[in-house]
């Protein structure tokens, strides 16, 4: 059966005269960028290395940049989300303060993990419906909705506390201090979080038809609201994601710090954005990948990591993954053009 | 005929967009089996009918039936889930998704829960192949030509169980062979008991297809009948109507001497836009007052973008005043004088919250430039004294524009461009959608300014009014000026057979 597919398929192929290099490309020309960000990536752990003398690719420094990119990795997994619909969720950095403090203060009250970790969660995406339903219902902007939800979350993550919570919860520490260790690699259990948040969104995305609507409404709401699709239900979801994703990262970045702190987090978010936008997620929605954006992240991790070896002023970090940004939306508007041309 | 039951039944179906009435009472119905095309000019209320029965649109009065039930549809995609499906008129696809996707979106097959990709593909690749379409049902859709993604569409359509297909200008952007391919799926289709809605402003295929027409004629239902039994002349003039105004009658002076004493303004020679028109010649003659003539399609407003620098011309030269010229936008064309009103005045023309003095002043001071700003006094005097010309009413400079009425909307747009002092006036449908005393006014206007020496194209769906207007007439069909009469030499009923059908197809039917 699967061989004649393939056979009808390379018929197919053949009576178009395309070669499979072109039926690749007609097939996943919106991967282009992503792989772009891969081949960044390989730079620069080579450049690491030569630079670093054959210091920089190893299991401890790879294992290092997910434990330390843990926390930006869920934040950018919820916001390919919301990208992929065409919106923006600026509330993320304040919304993981405020989870944050309020799990450390929750349990520094005495309230049991199985409570507290929730109440984080559920906060988190109830921030998230908020802004979804002001997208949705009230057609506020994204950008204005979320920008209102970050100064919500800000603000509540003062009520909470102004100063910072010193977290003495076992289970809560578990989570940042076991190493799962094979021989020079080692995980936690917030890299795992981590990464099985990014596997669940790939699978969601792709597999599901909630997923499909998102990228759906990404290429055009109104032709997916013609469709028949739920498309209201989808892009409320996508904020509701992005707020639990936040409220997760809350949790992580509590375990990864010891402390939950109302500063926390301030300018998190575009990191994020920034993130998945080198990832090969396009602005403007529709096309992207969460894989890529988790890409990106790394990408991110890295260039710090470099600059940390190297002893640089951090600064240089800011005009690196600034120019990286611009880079890669040059790109992608190239990419979009002549997609838009071949028309 | 009628013992059989209408499987669709659309009756006193009214929309009304604040105090127009863009359907106004129509009764509509689908016989299972059938093809029914919905005939109308722009604005007649087709796509507002459709929107009606796909539940893209609320009606305000009226009732739909499906099989004799009543329905109210919330949604498209209850529409869809009743069995009805539609093709839009602009493809409503998503270029950033795989054509196997865009075919089963929303109804994806799964497996336990999941989406099966490759089941999708499989699925997509035979109703493709029975559209007689090879391509990769898992390539982007965007790598397609519209061509392509309009039978993608048609697919999507089709993959559901469908009982009623709705069809809104499927053609516009297929080539015959195309056409033929979709016709044959159509009567298909058909055969299968499907109940069709076939919208084309192409008579051809009207015919070729149709077992029943309904025309609208704006927003209202002018009548259903039997393809066999209407002949194409008066479908044409159900479509087009007659209206009768008191016009003063034009003043043909200068025609006589039109000859010797004004030489051509403008003179374009072999203007070819895209797909809209190719090889158009238009003189025009100082003080002339040239109408255009032609049903929606046939490129009678491709010509007016071709004239005025809006669209790119693929090939032809305009000459003004013996100069050549190149008029790559409307910029550059009212720097010659040459200035164009859209059809579309909502959309293209007046800027609704804006006052009528702003959008009098709006194009005079965009020639200027920001550097020589028009005294607010000096503004004021100049939309005074048009308004004052152009009897625009209410006389309120400060109103916005967007609570005038539709002819007076149209008088401020006109105002917009007299300010400008051009040579050429091209106007777009000026008086549709405006009421009859309106209309009047506004043909006796482009009467004055011609008397005046302006030189004026004028366009409109209605022939007797191009008639009235006109002194020479150029009909446009598919897309060509096929031919140039003096106006005194047309009546209304020789227009319509120009416009209708070309000559050698006529016995046809």
């Amino acid at each position: 059966m699967a061989a004649m597919t393939m056979a009808r398929a390379e018929t197919r192929t053949k009576e178009r005269g395309e070669s499979p290099v072109q039926t690749f490309i007609s097939r996943h020309g919106g991967m282009m960028p992503s792989f772009a960000a891969v081949l960044i990536l390989i730079l620069l752990f080579i450049g690491g290395e030569i630079f670093l003398r054959g210091d920089f690719i190893t299991p401890r420094n790879i294992s290092a940049l997910l434990l330390d990119n843990a926390v930006l990795l869920v934040l950018a997994v919820g916001m390919t989300f919301v990208i992929l619909t065409g919106g923006i969720d600026l509330s993320v950095g304040s919304v993981m303060a405020f989870t944050g403090i309020l799990g450390a203060k929750m349990l520094g009250d005495g309230v049991p993990v199985g409570i507290a970790i929730p109440a984080i969660l559920l906060g988190g995406a109830a921030i998230g419906l908020l802004i979804g339903i002001l997208v949705q219902y009230f057609g506020v902007q994204p950008f204005i909705a979320s920008l209102a939800g970050l100064f919500l979350g800000r603000g509540l993550a003062y009520i909470v506390s102004l100063s910072s919570i010193k977290v003495e919860n076992d289970a809560v520490l578990w989570l940042q201090s076991t190493r799962i260790r094979l021989g020079d690699w080692y995980i936690t259990p917030t890299g795992i979080i981590a990464l099985t948040t990014v596997a669940v969104a790939a699978f969601v995305l792709h597999l599901t038809r909630f997923g499909r609507t998102i990228y759906a409404i990404g290429g055009n709401e109104q032709s997916a609201r013609l469709m028949g699709l739920k498309v209201g239900r989808a892009k409320i979801a996508a904020y509701v994601i992005s707020g639990f994703c936040a409220g997760l990262a809350g949790l992580l970045l509590t375990a990864y710090s010891g402390a939950g702190y109302p500063r926390n987090g301030i300018g998190t978010e575009l990191d994020a954005i920034a993130a998945v936008v080198i990832g090969g997620t396009l602005l403007t929605g529709g096309r992207g990948y969460v894989l890529g954006s988790m890409v990106g992240v790394f990408v991110y991790g890295t260039i710090k990591t470099i600059i940390n070896f190297m002893g640089a002023e951090q600064s240089w970090m800011q005009i690196i993954v600034g120019s990286l940004l611009l880079l890669f939306i040059v790109v992608q508007r190239a990419i979009v053009a002549r997609s838009e041309g071949r028309r | 005929m009628d013992e059989v039951r209408p499987l669709l039944e659309l009756t006193g179906a009214t929309v009304r967009f604040g105090a127009d009435a863009a359907l106004d009472h129509v009764d509509f119905r689908l016989f299972p089996g059938e093809v029914h095309s919905l005939m109308g000019e722009n604005g007649a209320g087709k796509s507002t009918l459709i929107k009606a029965i796909t539940g893209a649109l609320a009606m305000d009065e009226g009732e739909l039936r499906l099989a004799g039930e009543r329905v109210a549809f919330a949604s498209p995609h209850e529409a869809q889930r009743a069995g009805i499906s539609t093709v839009y008129q602009e493809i409503e696809l998503l270029p950033n998704l795989s054509v196997a996707e865009n075919i089963f979106l929303g109804r994806e097959p799964r497996r336990s829960g999941v989406i099966s990709r490759q089941l999708m593909r499989e699925r997509a690749a035979g109703l493709l192949q029975e559209l007689g379409l090879s391509i990769d049902p898992g390539s982007l859709l965007g790598t397609h030509s519209v061509a392509v993604q309009q039978l993608v569409a048609i697919a999507r359509a089709i993959s559901a169980d469908v009982r009623v297909l709705v069809l809104d200008e499927p053609t516009s952007s297929l080539d015959l062979d195309e056409v033929a391919e979709l016709f044959r799926l159509i009567r298909e289709l058909k055969a299968r008991g499907v109940a069709i809605l076939f919208v084309s402003h192409f008579l051809d295929q009207v015919y070729e297809l149709a077992d029943r027409i309904t025309v609208l004629r704006d927003g209202a239902m002018v009548g259903e009948y039997l393809t066999g039994e209407l002949l194409r002349i008066d479908l044409v003039q159900k479509m087009l109507g007659r209206e009768i105004g008191e016009v003063r009658a034009r003043g043909r002076a200068s025609e006589d001497d039109a000859d010797e004493a004004s030489a051509a303004v403008l003179r374009a020679r072999g203007l070819s836009v895209g797909q809209g028109i190719a090889d158009a010649d238009v003189d025009l003659a100082e003080g002339e007052v040239l109408g255009v003539a032609g049903l929606l399609g046939s490129g009678r407003t491709s010509l007016a973008h071709g004239l005025t620098g809006v669209a790119h011309l693929e090939a032809g030269v305009i000459r003004i005043e013996s100069e050549a010229v190149r008029l790559d936008s409307p910029r550059h064309a009212i720097s010659f004088g040459v200035v164009y009103s859209s059809e579309n005045r909502r959309r293209d023309g007046i800027v609704a919250e804006l006052s009528v003095v702003d959008n009098i002043t709006l194009a005079l001071q965009s020639e200027r430039g920001v550097f020589r700003r028009i005294p607010p006094a000096r503004r004021r005097e100049l939309a005074a004294s048009w308004v004052d010309a152009l009897d625009i009413r209410p006389p309120d400079l400060d109103r916005p524009v967007g609570t005038l009425s539709g002819g007076n909307q149209q008088k401020v747009l006109l105002a917009r461009l007299l300010a400008l002092s051009p040579r050429v006036l091209v106007l777009d449908e000026p008086t549709r959608g405006i009421d009859v005393g309106a209309k009047v006014e506004i043909q006796n206007l482009v009467a004055e300014l011609a008397d005046n020496g302006m030189s004026v194209v004028f366009i409109s769906a209605e022939l007797e009014e191009v008639l009235r207007v006109g002194d020479r007439v150029a009909v446009m069909r598919d897309g060509r000026i096929v031919e140039t009469v003096a106006a005194a030499d047309l009546t209304a009923d020789s227009l319509l057979a120009l416009v209708a059908q070309p000559d050698e197809d006529e016995g046809e039917d």
